[in-house]
């Protein structure tokens, strides 16, 4: 990896706690790294530049990206607010252009979005007045399939994320949940090179998250499928990935690529391992840098006011 | 299944609910109408002459002011006449209920007053044939106009503008216009029902059209959906709820239009019927012909309500409405 080499001092962080560092891989995940970077390009941004002309003149919302991602490598994105995280991913989806640089899709550049490349939203996006089964089958209708066919797919992804029951249901009779695997049906059933997913468990309420995290690594598990995922939940992107991509903001650069240490298969109860621990110490450190902790918070959009007007009686405290 | 029984249970007391509220509705003014009608201290400005008495124009049945009426006891006391009898009543323009009642009826069945003329069923029918012919040339030009306007910005911007300032013309300005170029029979009237709804019609569905969520149509195209098929299997698709309560809107909207319309030229269909009863002062009659466009209208539009509930099983905003 050519971005970031991250120096001696500042691989240190975690260790005065009694954690090793991040850097850290036992064999095992050294030779599994090793091995992914054996595996062929899927998909490869270089130079990638954003700018946008808005009311304040013209902002940059990306600069110099680069990066790669290998064939079934599940990569994560994660960023401050405003880093442009979501612009990136829709680059890559094809849904905005770059004003610079290149996105290869197998050495293909990206022109405008495409079936060789799904992509699951955050809000949902499944189109209500189809049943769950026509929507999964939207796709391969679209791309020329026979409704036989389709509908066969159809069943067959639809039992792939548990949903094969609700076939004949509509959108809105569904949960959160069980509408963002729709979603991932819909979207790999179009076969395609890379999955792309922008936070799309950020409005689920925290089991439903978690469930949906692990359904996602088992079928990223058994199927030829490549994975981009964008989040700003620091626990999902260790849980889920091989690799962070950790962006600051203004203007929206890479700032490091983590190779997460924590071993696979995954499981919930990593959350407390050493490596997990580390990993997540040191992506706090990039996302909330200590040092400019104190001045954004006085200053920041999301600061606390000082005093409060006070509502209730005198003396009728609750701490 | 578990969620089509709740909903089913949850329905039938609020649409129980509903029943009672919609009678309601109905109810109170039906209720102010007969208090008016048959409570003799309420209103009732006008005096029915039964007895003529000593007053030589009185005739019995004429309507007379209160004033005017205790004016002439007066006059007649003081002349030591016999004097007038009569009983409060209201103007002859405000017909009791029961009359128009018994209108509602009778208005189907008695013969025309001219004999070449229209009976009222007929009148009615010809009148739904305007409304109907004139809606259905504006929506086969306006909805697929309003689509486009709504999907592409730059269409939008050439024909908006016009549009805009277009809708705020009346319509029955156009009358003499569309006589001079469509004659005289229904044409001029189709014309301006057609004047009157289309451009509002492309205003509104272009919006209803632009309101459609972004992220649908950006997942769509993901899926590898492009051009033409985005509009056929996206757009239309994703506001046709949307698109059929506008329609309905908009149906309403002609049938005001229709009155007027149906004056320029050769008067016809149901406002030839109405100007006839008033011309004859059956006003029972007019308030009768005025009810059945009413309930034409309305009923109408709950007939389209109901087949759209069918139509559209994924359409929320009627659940939110039910519920």
């Amino acid at each position: 990896m050519n971005e970031h080499t991250p120096t001696p001092t500042e691989a240190l962080p975690g260790a005065g706690n009694g954690l090793p560092s991040y850097l850290e891989q036992s064999p095992a995940v050294r030779e599994r790294f090793a091995q992914l970077q054996q595996r062929k390009v899927i998909l490869e941004v270089r130079d990638l530049q954003k700018r946008y002309k808005s009311l304040q003149g013209e902002t940059e919302a990306l600069r110099n990206i680069n990066f790669q991602v290998h064939r079934r490598e599940f990569v994560c994105v994660i960023g401050p607010s405003g880093c442009g995280k979501s612009t990136l991913i829709r680059i890559l989806a094809g849904l905005e252009k770059h004003t610079a640089g290149d996105v290869l899709l197998d050495g293909q550049p990206v022109t405008g979005p495409g079936r060789d490349r799904g992509m699951v939203f955050q809000g949902y996006s499944l189109f209500p007045w189809l049943t769950v089964k026509r929507n999964v089958m939207f796709g391969p209708l679209m791309n020329g399939h026979s409704r036989d066919s389709a509908e066969r797919e159809a069943r067959l992804w639809l039992d792939m994320v548990n949903l094969g029951k609700f076939a004949d249901a509509y959108p809105h009779q569904l949960s959160g949940g069980m509408r963002q695997r729709v979603a991932i049906a819909r979207a790999l059933v179009n076969e395609p090179r890379i999955l792309l997913m922008d936070e799309p468990f950020g409005a689920l309420d925290a089991q439903t998250r978690a469930k949906m995290q692990r359904h996602l690594l088992k079928i990223w598990r058994n199927l030829d499928i490549t994975v981009l995922f964008i989040t700003h939940d620091l626990d999902e992107a260790i849980y889920l990935a091989d690799r962070i991509l950790v962006l600051k903001a203004n203007p929206g650069e890479v700032q490091e690529v983590i190779e997460v240490p924590v071993p696979r298969p995954r499981s919930p109860e990593q959350f407390s391992t050493p490596e997990f621990r580390a990993t997540k110490a040191r992506l706090e450190a990039l996302i909330h840098p200590p040092e400019a902790q104190g001045e954004e918070e006085a200053e920041g959009e999301d600061a606390l006011p000082e005093k409060i007007i006070r509502f209730t009686n005198v003396g009728d405290n609750v701490e | 299944m578990n969620i089509r029984i709740l909903l089913t249970y949850l329905s039938r007391p609020s649409r129980y609910r509903g029943a009672v509220f919609t009678l309601g509705a109905f109810l109170l003014p039906v209720l102010l109408w007969c208090a008016v009608s048959y409570v003799p201290f309420i209103w009732h400005p006008m005096v029915k002459v039964e007895n003529p008495g000593g007053v030589d124009y009185f005739t019995p049945g004429m309507l007379v002011d209160r004033s005017e009426f205790q004016d002439q006891m007066k006059e007649m006391r003081q002349a030591g006449k016999p004097l007038p009898v009569g009983v409060r009543a209201n103007p002859i323009y405000l017909p009791a209920p029961h009359e128009v009642a018994r209108a509602l009826y009778t208005a189907f069945t008695t013969a025309p007053e001219q004999r070449d003329a229209p009976w009222l069923h007929q009148s009615l029918w010809h009148s739904i044939q305007v409304i109907f012919w004139g809606f259905v040339l504006s929506s086969v030009v306006g909805v697929p106009l309003g689509v486009l306007c709504g999907t592409y910005v730059t269409l939008s911007r050439l024909s908006e503008p016009f549009v805009e300032f277009f809708r705020y013309l009346p319509a029955p300005a156009f009358g003499a216009l569309a006589v001079a170029v469509l004659g005289i029979y229904d044409g001029p009237k189709i014309a301006i029902i057609f004047i009157g709804t289309f451009f509002q019609q492309v205003l509104v569905i272009a919006n209803t059209t632009r309101k459609l969520d972004t992220t649908i149509l950006e997942a769509a195209r993901t899926l590898g959906t492009r051009g033409w098929r985005l509009i056929t299997h996206v757009v239309v698709p994703g506001i046709l709820p949307d698109l059929y309560r506008d329609q309905r809107i908009l149906l309403g909207w002609a049938w005001t239009y229709l009155i007027v319309a149906e004056l320029i030229g050769t008067s016809s269909g149901i406002t030839w019927f109405i100007t006839q009863q008033a011309r004859y002062q059956h006003f029972e009659n007019v308030y009768a012909a005025i009810i059945i466009i009413g309930v034409i209208g309305f009923g109408s539009d709950l007939l389209f309500e109901r087949i759209g509930r069918r139509l559209f099983p994924w359409d929320r905003t009627q659940e939110r409405k039910s519920a």
